[in-house]
């Protein structure tokens, strides 16, 4: 057992940091304070492309497409960073999500039109998943396709679909077999947002976000080079896609990066006064989180270490999954009881400038609302709770 | 022992929640709470006219003798509609602080407060404060025949609506000494009152008001009115209970109509055992909630009626943060939209367990008043 990092792996942190250091003043001021940021279209790209021009906007990408390849532990340490720095993640929907399909099922055509566009960021992703009936029970989707010609005709509807207003292309997961069993008539297919017949509706959110939409699909014309691997087998790729959306998932560097801004603001904050942060009950209360944060990091590095060695992951993520966004919930909650009544102005009808309160307190309960998603989307914490009875306790 | 209603308290709430069911839907609720009013001056009308206001004030000064369970049906039904109007400030604290006090101001006021002519709003938070009504900075002195207020105060909830201000402010002592706290009735239009209106959770409006100078009436004692406030305060909070009930019980009716409807797996999700016992415990958090805010209203009176209140507000807190937690929970994607009513019953409950002190806060009350 050895807890350290390799000196290389040190000296790699290292390099990130200089990176971060000198990328912050060149980046919009929003970027680096997290629980405010609403971020824009410009603000993702901006990041993007400075990551990009590093070459390190595809930690997991092989050389070969123009990825950084960096191995697990590097990827860790470079995640870890940019939390501590407050910067964003990249968005997963192309780099995490149909990169990766398109890389291990995708025909030469699609890897070479897609792939390098998502890593330049010049074409934005976005993930066609849910459907209003199809949630949890992803498999009993219903949005069609039907080859017709050189073509699939698609009709239908996604939802929950987060930026699709500035998508310029959609992975979707369509039927195109509707008297198979539910698993097995699925397609996995790419249609460009610019196609007539597509409707993106907004979906405002309990924090006034608009981050997910409705898309509508109506006589939709996709060419079927634009389907990946074999039909029918959508489903396969598709948990292929979930296994890598849910590994990304327990975030113990952002919560911990989190927890520390939290501190910060108790030092202000006043209570029978004197600093919040002195009060025995506020105090354990963090301290409780923060020992449950501790923990939660080592069973990432604990992870972390089996995937180093070349395990194959299994349920691991759906453990990091639910432990991960408990707290992630658990930080926000305290963060927006830590300021007290100016936790009550509703976010949705200020803008950013026009804070009530001190500076910190804005966006603190709109994150607390906002994250109640993170217990929902991924596959909701139930269902990993079901992944985990089965595959691991096999009950 | 009987914890059943009157003929009388039950015709109340028969006919409020008839209104409220008529014209005060979620439907309208959306609508004018997006109006730059940002409410329906009307609603404030007819409540009067339905005796609302006056149910609770006393009889010698035009109320109708009620009390705190006539609040309390009254908070109910209002938390079940998402009501925004400030009744609370308005009739429980403006009133009740006039009442207890007496004079010349009461016998001008209160009338107004049980005919729906004053609208109030109660201006106690200060930034430095946090829950502690002693903690000000806010201050006041005497200038001819009344005083004049200096100070800020934070999120004062109704504001934009009021026309008549409550306001905390120290005419003696220091920063948080329990001497020298006095209360104030301020005319918002006043010279030297100036206001920045914002909205607030779950439909509400309030400000961040600042005074300079701005002429103010006494109610009360001067420098020694914390205990009689206090008391009001528990009035207030035991309302609120009552709110918060109303909003956690048409969060329950619709989370278990939406897990009887769902479907995914091929049957109702409300079928699968994880949700059952999840919504089990809602249920269980809903009776719990209930008796606290009965065991509050009803011992309000008493001599343990602060630690009841504060045990309640504690408890409640805890209860009414499970159910709506877990009402978005089992709702799941649509739980998270600001077009669901559920959103907004969330919000709300999150509103009513900070207002007046946080669940730790009133924990730390029933530990002092225990020593």
């Amino acid at each position: 057992m050895d807890l350290s990092f390799s000196p290389e792996e040190e000296a790699f942190r290292q390099d990130v940091r200089k990176f971060i250091g000198e990328a912050k003043p060149q980046l919009p001021k929003n970027l680096g304070a997290p629980e405010r940021a609403r971020l824009s279209k410009d603000d993702y790209l901006v990041w993007h492309r400075l990551l990009f021009k590093k070459g390190w906007v595809a930690p997991a990408w092989p050389k070969e497409f123009g990825g950084a390849d960096w191995s697990v532990t590097q990827r860790y340490i470079f995640s870890a960073e940019i939390a501590k720095a407050g910067m964003p993640t990249t968005l997963p929907f192309g780099l995490g999500m149909v990169g990766p399909v398109i890389m291990a099922f995708g025909s030469e055509a699609q890897k070479k039109k897609f792939l390098p566009r998502i890593l330049s960021g010049d074409d934005w992703w976005c993930q066609g998943y849910s459907e209003p009936g199809a949630g949890s029970d992803l498999a009993s989707l219903r949005c069609r396709a039907v080859r017709d010609g050189g073509y699939y005709i698609v009709n239908g509807q996604k939802t929950w679909t987060t930026l699709a207003q500035y998508a310029d292309w959609i992975f979707c997961l369509v039927r195109t077999d509707t008297a198979a069993k539910a698993q097995e008539g699925i397609s996995f297919i790419l249609i460009d947002m610019k196609s007539p017949g597509i409707t993106v509706k907004p979906i405002v959110i309990l924090d006034g976000a608009r981050e997910v939409n409705e898309v509508f699909f109506d006589n939709v014309k996709v060419p079927a080079e634009n389907l990946v691997g074999e039909e029918n087998k959508g489903w396969t790729y598709a948990k292929f896609l979930l296994a890598h959306e849910r590994s990304a998932l327990a975030g113990a560097s952002r919560s911990l990066a989190a927890l520390t801004r939290l501190k910060s603001l108790a030092r202000t904050e006043q209570l029978d006064g004197a600093p919040l942060i002195h009060d025995p009950n506020f105090a354990r209360k963090l301290a409780a989180l923060e020992a449950d944060l501790m923990a939660l990091e080592f069973t990432e590095l604990r992870i972390l270490s089996q995937e180093a060695k070349g395990e194959k992951m299994g349920s691991e993520s759906s453990i990091l999954k639910v432990a991960g966004s408990e707290i992630q919930q658990r930080v926000a909650d305290l963060a927006m009881e830590a300021v007290g009544y100016y936790a009550l102005p509703d976010d949705l009808s200020l803008g950013d400038n026009e804070a009530v309160g001190p500076d910190y307190a804005h966006g603190l309960a709109g994150r607390y609302f906002n994250l109640r998603k993170a217990s929902i989307y991924g596959g909701s914490n139930e269902i990993q709770r079901n992944i985990i009875a089965k595959a691991v306790l096999g009950l | 022992m009987d914890f059943s209603f009157s003929e009388e308290q039950t015709l109340l709430r028969n006919s409020l929640s008839r209104y409220l069911a008529d014209r005060y839907s979620f439907e309208d609720w959306r609508k004018f709470t997006r109006t730059p009013e940002g409410r329906d001056p009307s609603h404030w009308r007819q409540f009067a006219e339905m005796g609302l206001f006056a149910a609770p004030l006393p009889e010698a000064q035009g109320g109708l003798g009620g009390g705190p369970i006539e609040c309390m049906v009254v908070m109910e039904e209002f938390g079940r509609a998402l009501v925004v109007e400030p009744f609370v400030p308005t009739v429980v604290i403006g009133g009740g602080l006039l009442a207890r006090s007496g004079g010349a101001l009461a016998d001008e006021m209160l009338p107004k407060i049980a005919a729906g002519a004053t609208v109030m709003a109660f201006a106690f938070a200060e930034a430095q404060g946090r829950y502690d009504l002693a903690d000000l900075t806010t201050s006041a002195k005497k200038q001819g025949d009344g005083y004049v207020l200096n100070g800020q105060k934070s999120v004062v909830l109704g504001a934009p609506w009021a026309d008549r201000l409550v306001v905390t402010a120290r005419t003696g002592g220091s920063r948080r000494e329990v001497q020298g706290v006095s209360v104030f009735l301020v005319e918002k239009s006043a010279k030297g009152v100036s206001t920045r209106d914002y909205a607030a959770m779950s439909g509400l409006r309030a400000s961040e008001i600042v005074f300079e100078n701005a002429p103010a009436q006494l109610i009360g004692e001067e420098g020694a009115v914390l205990p009689l406030l206090t008391n009001v305060l528990d009035r207030a909070i035991a309302a609120h209970l009552a709110e918060a009930n109303g909003a956690i019980a048409k969060l329950m009716v619709a989370t278990t109509e939406y897990a009887k409807t769902r479907k995914q797996f091929g049957q109702p999700i409300g079928k699968f055992q994880v949700l059952q016992h999840h919504m089990v415990d809602m249920f269980i958090a809903q009776q719990q909630a209930l008796s606290a805010s009965l065991m509050a209203n009803l011992k309000l009176g008493d001599a343990d009626g602060p630690r009841a209140v504060s045990a309640a507000k504690a408890a409640l807190g805890k209860y009414a943060r499970a159910v709506a937690e877990g009402a978005v929970q089992i709702h799941g994607g649509i739980g998270m939209t600001d077009e669901l009513d559920v959103g907004h019953y969330f919000k709300r409950l999150v509103l009513l367990e900070v207002l007046y002190g946080s669940p730790d806060h009133h924990l730390c009350r029933m530990a002092a008043l225990d020593q």
